[in-house]
Parts: structure tokens; sequence; C-alpha cells
């Protein structure tokens, strides 16, 4: 069970993009089950803007990084909301995937390349560089 | 362009408690790192970073629930439990609610250790303690499969928004006094729907990539061993 899994990848990373490109912007504006439960006690207008009552949500106070390029899921200076929502949308997928992608990809077991082997039985040099990497290399196809 | 929040905001709970609960998040961060890297493989890696793009992705999409003038959205806890595990999906969602705090302004970065218990630690665990049981008494079909995955992740969702009842009671910045339990209640009501859409998408995605590819499947390893032992012999001949 060694096949790759870079073609799935590939494929659901643009699914995400589309999801977070084009159909964020058939989104509900509307405050979400804690925003909402933090609007309890206060009356709000057609826009859920407070506009009297007395309510948890008052106490909120600015976002430290409010002025981000990318703030409120939105990219600066684009003025059509459609394109803003889902540049920024796109942005963040690709955003996260390559910092998630990446520090799973520094953090994982490296088992199966041949440097690591090499430094494994250069720690370990009575133990026998061919037997151990051979040991290490067939692991993951029998372990699944 | 209205303002779109999704996560505790700063100002809502006192800075003493948010500064507790991110030493606390760390820490469990720190054992999901160590645990994590066991899983962490060549192919558990870009797996993991998929799953938490696509979360980012389908948090954006905020969904009507039946009670006037409210949304939801997905927290994903469940849906990374299923696909590469509780300690990799713990941190899969933690990048998530890391990039949306640091790049999108959504959620306080002071409250990020709030927001990383509720959903990422809380609702990942509270998800996977299902997924374990519930893999083992529903047969192994693909409706078992969904079953799985609707319920882990509707009960996932009010055990998640119920850890935010508990900071409230902790660290509220309004004094609800008796109304506690109103928020808890509020919160678990509404937490109950958004948790119907969050079932579907989780059931959804989760038995789509087992239909495409069940080796990624975390959840999957380790059980069916006649059907484990099929798919790799095809994969061989290839």
């Amino acid at each position: 069970m060694n096949k790759r899994p870079w073609a799935f990848i590939v494929g659901g990373l643009l699914v995400a993009l589309v999801l977070a490109g084009v159909v964020s912007n058939y989104a509900s504006s509307h405050p979400d089950g804690l925003d909402s439960s933090l609007l309890k006690g206060c009356t709000v207008d057609a826009d859920d803007n407070i506009v009297g009552g007395s309510c948890p949500a008052q106490q909120a106070k600015d976002h430290e990084l409010a002025d981000s390029p990318l703030a409120d899921y939105g990219v600066r200076g684009i003025e059509n909301g459609f394109l803003s929502t889902g540049l920024s949308g796109v942005l963040g997928v690709l955003l996260t995937f390559a910092v998630g992608g990446g520090a799973f990809w520094l953090l994982r077991r490296r088992s199966s390349g041949a440097a690591v082997d090499g430094v494994t039985s250069a720690v370990v040099p009575g133990t026998g560089g061919d037997a151990t990497s051979e040991g290490t290399a067939s692991a993951p196809a029998g372990r699944s | 362009m209205e303002t779109l929040a999704m996560h505790i905001s700063n100002g809502i709970i006192n800075g003493p408690v948010a500064a507790i609960f991110a030493a606390l998040a760390l820490a469990t961060l720190t054992v999901c790192v160590l645990r994590g890297r066991r899983d962490l493989d060549d192919r558990l890696a870009p797996m993991a970073g998929l799953v938490a793009a696509f979360i980012f992705a389908v948090q954006m999409l905020n969904f009507p629930i039946f009670t006037a003038g409210v949304s939801g959205h997905l927290l994903g806890g469940a849906l990374a439990a299923m696909l590469v595990g509780p300690w990799v999906g713990a941190l899969c969602v933690s990048v998530v609610l890391v990039v949306q705090a640091l790049v999108f302004g959504d959620g306080g970065v002071a409250m990020l250790g709030l927001n990383i218990t509720n959903m990422a630690l809380v609702g990942t665990a509270a998800a996977y303690l299902l997924i374990a049981l519930l893999l083992r008494v529903l047969p192994r079909t693909p409706a078992g499969l969904a079953v799985t995955a609707f319920v882990s992740a509707m009960l996932s969702v009010v055990v998640a928004s119920q850890g935010f009842v508990v900071q409230y009671w902790l660290g509220g910045t309004t004094d609800l006094g008796s109304n506690l339990a109103g928020l808890a209640g509020t919160m678990a009501g509404a937490h109950l729907l958004i948790g119907i859409g969050e079932g579907l998408i989780t059931a959804t995605t989760v038995v789509t990539v087992a239909k495409v590819r069940p080796d990624l499947v975390y959840a999957l390893r380790g059980l069916r061993p006649a059907a484990a032992s099929t798919v790799p012999a095809v994969g061989g001949v290839r």
C-alpha cells in the first residue's frame, strides 16, 4: 500500500479552493451559534448590529490584527466583494496548506528515506547499515 | 462589508482566564505533537496538510440553521479525527485557528488558547472517543462509517460549545449570574442544530474519501482485516 497520495492531495486542494474561492460568497452572513448566543439580551437591526439592550457581546473589543490585509476574510483594496472574499479564501487555503503541510512534513517520521537511513546507520555504526535500512524501508508496506 | 467573526473575540473572556487556557492549550498541543509524530509518515503528513486546508475552506461556509438569523459553520474536529487521527487531527484544527487569528483577524489573538481548547482539543477528543466506540459496535459498512461520522461530529460540536460555557463561567466579562444556565442552554441548542450540518458535511466527506482512497482514512486502519488485505494486493499488481 505505497500508493502515492499526491494525486488525491491535489484533487482535494482543488475542491477546497473552489469552496473557499467561490462557494464562500454564498455563505450565510448571520452571526454563528457562538455570536448569536452572546447577543442574547440585546436587540439587533437587520444588519445584525446591536441597537439596544445589554448582552455579553457588547464587551467585545477590537482584534489585535484588525488591520491585517486579509482581515475579515477580504483582501484590502479590492472593492468587489465577491472577488475580495473569494481571493481571501484562496489565499487562506494555500496558506493553511503551506503552514500545516510544511509543519507536518518536518515533523514526520523519516523511516523510508535513503538519506535518513544513512544517518541512522552512521549514528549506530555497529548494527550494520544494510540490514537496518532494509528493515525500516519495508516497514511502511507491511504495517498498513 | 460587515465583520465576519466566527470565534471568541477579544474582551469576551478576561485576560487571566484566557492566559491559563493558552498555557493549557500549549501543553496539550505539545503532547499532540509528541504522540502525533508516531502517526505522521510520508503519507499522513501531506494528508494532514490537506485536512487543515479543507477545514479552513469549509469553515468559511456559514450555513443557516433552523433558528432565524443564526448561522453555523464546521468546526472540523470529527472530520480531522476520522481522517488523520486524534493527535494530528487536533493539530490540524489548531493550525486553522492560528491562521485565522493571525492573518484573518478572526478570533482574538489573546483568545487563541480558549478557541483552540474548545474546537481543536475538546471537540477532537470528544469526537474521537465517539468514533472509537461507534466503529466497534456499528457494522463495518459505508453506512456504518457514515453514521459514525455523523453522530461523532454532531455531538462533539455540542460538547465543544459547552467548553465555552465553562470558560465563560470562569472568566466571562459580563456577570450573567444565574443566567449562565441560560447561556449553556442557548449554546447547546444552537450547536445541536449546527451539529446536524457538521454531521452531514463530515459524513459526506469521510464516505467520499473512503470510497476513493480507503487507505487514507485513519479511522479505518486496523479495521476490516479482510478488506485491508485485498486493497494492497490490488495496489501491488499495478
